[in-house]
């Protein structure tokens, strides 16, 4: 009864909710791919990496009784798969998108292998600040639970985007992912610079995946994540490699991805599969928009093979 | 010599870096003897008749999806939407085996493998276009088409071609016992396999004899010398991926028409991600994927066998498949390298 008392209004209200809580992973995600390939490599393994958070995480705070305790597991784990795809791609002639394909099965695959015990039991939730206490309407409410993450996430992606513009590291970061003649010829290590970019990266995606398990939908199990860590990658070359772009695009993914259930939710369900499709769909044009097979795209690194 | 050497030794030394790897997981976190569960995964996947006939059934979705990265991978292309050819192809043979259910069985199956094929080839393309004339990474636009396909599946499967008394599962109409292309003669074994590998000679026939085959090896080579050349470099991309996809859509329509009998959430199982890792191993050589597949093939073939006896998740399979794509990639730097010299060095002198 109370989904039906908003009428139509519950559509955009459900895509403001699923903005604010299905964007976080997408945030985490797609800020630390942001600075991968600011320091000029790709990581498509970030999907494995997303898992594997996801999958410690939840058994962590299992064992633990502490979902905070898991969320800094995620981000170690993730730490760690960041630094193997750095280490592996250092190697010369490995292809770096074909490594990021082998990590990201590997990491679901091992995340599905370890997490097996995990898909019973019910771990703590991360719970979330009451923002919407103003309102009587309870689905404004609901909506406005936010979960401390996308908080943290925000602030992430703006001190991030402050860093690479006005920091002597962030210059090292660019310089790295600019031109790697350049930035030997002033003795920037730009193995390591990438290395420990990479490896930020991994944890942040680590951290994406805790949410997923921890949060929201909350909980373990092997559908848990739909491509998140994947969108988010080709999310970084339509905002451009600007971490503040990220972020709306995430909010955007997170919107769009809430059309069908809220649709459903006032009673249109024809479609509502296609609808599920939305996210991808917007994701394929909004690149469709911004390529062009005469320049490479504004704002892309130098050294980024990928986007060539 | 010294290169023949190295293409048997490389990929040798992979493999038996990831079995130690795998072994250790298996050691430290099952507590399983490794050694046991090798032995189990030979026994279950090449042992006897019966898991011959397991992993070559597998093997052969493996062989075609395969092709959808191996094709366009000769043009220096990256696609991995294999999943979703293989799903479209899988969705538009079921939309044709009902909508032919009347004709003869012949007429039916072929239509079935048209329609899969122009769908998964059409799948492929679209990337492939999309590359060409508006610079969309077809590595990232393969995989979201992946996702779309996935979603297009569950709204035909949910609604217009769904079969009402598939209640659990939801179907579409099955296709009819009388057009399933069924096995080949005295084995379990379905005519998918035969399609793989006569689809894996024909690439390597056109690839190595025809013209525009050593074309595409241009553009593979140096797309900037190929355009110089007049090279119309759209064209090929376009029908390579076109082919592949084609491959993926076949091996949709092979589970449609062969397994299931009808299309649903069965035909995205992963065959098309492994694909992607059997291109990958066999270096995009289409006569390598054969026994790459199969070999995966039967990796997956004994997943069942390691549960069943050992108590391992299924995921130990996929974990073995990572950690043997990760090692075979990385095994790439020791190619040319220098104690691969010291071998010419020898031969020289």
């Amino acid at each position: 009864m109370a989904d039906g008392s908003l009428g139509l209004w519950g559509v955009p209200l459900a895509m403001l909710a699923g903005a604010i809580r299905v964007s976080t992973p997408f945030i985490f995600v797609s800020v630390g791919e942001c600075l991968t390939e600011r320091s000029g490599r790709i990581n498509l393994g970030l999907e494995g990496t997303l898992m594997m958070g996801a999958m410690s995480a939840y058994g962590v705070a299992l064992a633990s009784d502490s979902p905070w305790l898991g969320v800094l597991v995620a981000a170690a784990v993730g730490l760690l798969l960041g630094a193997l795809h750095a280490a592996i791609c250092q190697l010369p002639r490995v292809n770096d998108i074909a490594t990021g394909i082998g990590l990201m099965l590997f990491g679901t695959g091992l995340a599905f292998f370890l997490g097996k015990p995990f898909i019973q039991p019910k771990a703590p939730n991360l719970g979330a600040i009451e923002l919407g206490w103003w309102s009587d309407i309870p689905q404004v409410r609901q909506a406005l639970q936010v979960n401390h993450l996308f908080l943290v996430g925000i602030v992430l992606a703006i001190v991030l985007a402050w860093a690479l513009k006005n920091t002597r590291w962030g210059l090292i970061v660019r310089l790295a992912g600019e031109s790697v003649d350049a930035a030997l010829a002033i003795g920037v290590p730009v193995g390591r610079v990438r290395l420990i970019a990479t490896s930020i990266g991994g944890a942040l995606a680590g951290i994406g995946g805790a949410f997923l398990s921890l949060y929201y939908p909350g909980s373990w199990n092997e559908g848990l994540s739909s491509g998140q860590g994947l969108m988010a990658v080709a999310l970084v070359i339509f905002a451009r490699w600007d971490p503040l772009r990220c972020l709306w695009a995430s909010l955007l993914f997170g919107a769009a991805g809430a059309i069908s259930p809220a649709l459903q939710s006032v009673g249109v369900t024809q479609g509502y599969y296609l609808f599920s499709a939305a996210p991808y769909v917007l994701t394929l044009a909004l690149m469709i928009a911004s390529c062009s097979p005469e320049r490479s795209l504004r704002g892309a690194p130098g050294e980024l093979g990928a986007v060539k | 010599m010294g290169q023949a050497v190295e293409r048997i030794a490389v990929p040798a030394l992979a493999l038996l870096a990831s079995a130690i790897a795998f072994g250790l997981l298996l050691v430290v976190y099952a507590g399983v003897d490794p050694l046991e569960a090798f032995a189990l995964m030979y026994q279950g996947a090449f042992g006897s008749w019966f898991s011959w006939q397991n992993t070559l059934t597998r093997a052969a979705p493996l062989i075609l999806t395969a092709l959808c990265t191996a094709l366009p991978a000769r043009l220096g292309l990256v696609v991995i939407g294999n999943e979703g050819a293989l799903v479209v192809g899988g969705v538009a043979a079921a939309a044709a085996g009902i909508a032919a259910a009347s004709a003869p069985p012949l007429v039916a199956q072929l239509a079935m493998a048209v329609a899969a094929m122009a769908a998964g080839g059409l799948w492929i393309a679209l990337a492939g276009a999309l590359r060409q004339w508006r610079g969309v990474n077809e590595t990232i636009s393969s995989l979201l088409l992946t996702y779309i396909a996935i979603a297009l599946m569950n709204h035909f499967v949910e609604g217009p071609l769904r079969d009402p008394s598939s209640l659990n599962k939801p179907s579409t109409w099955p296709i009819g016992d009388a057009n399933m292309i069924g096995t080949i003669p005295g084995t379990d074994v379905h005519w998918g396999l035969a399609f793989g590998i006569v689809a894996c000679l024909l690439a390597w026939a056109f690839q190595r004899f025809t013209t525009w085959g050593f074309a595409m090896q241009v553009i593979g080579g140096n797309p900037k010398t190929a355009r110089m050349m007049g090279l119309d470099v759209g064209r090929y991309v376009l029908l390579a991926c076109a082919a592949g996809g084609a491959a993926a859509g076949l091996a949709g329509m092979v589970e449609v028409a062969a397994v299931h009998g009808r299309a649903n959430a069965s035909l995205a199982v992963g065959y098309g991600y492994s694909g992607i890792l059997v291109s990958f191993l066999a270096r995009h050589n289409p006569l390598a994927i054969v026994p790459v597949a199969i070999l995966l093939g039967g990796i997956s073939a004994s997943g069942g066998l390691l549960q069943r006896r050992l108590d391992l998740p299924d995921a130990a399979v996929v974990v073995l498949q990572g950690i043997l794509f990760v090692a075979i990639l990385a095994s790439e730097t020791l190619y040319g390298r220098p104690w691969s010299r010291l071998w010419k060095a020898r031969e020289a002198g």
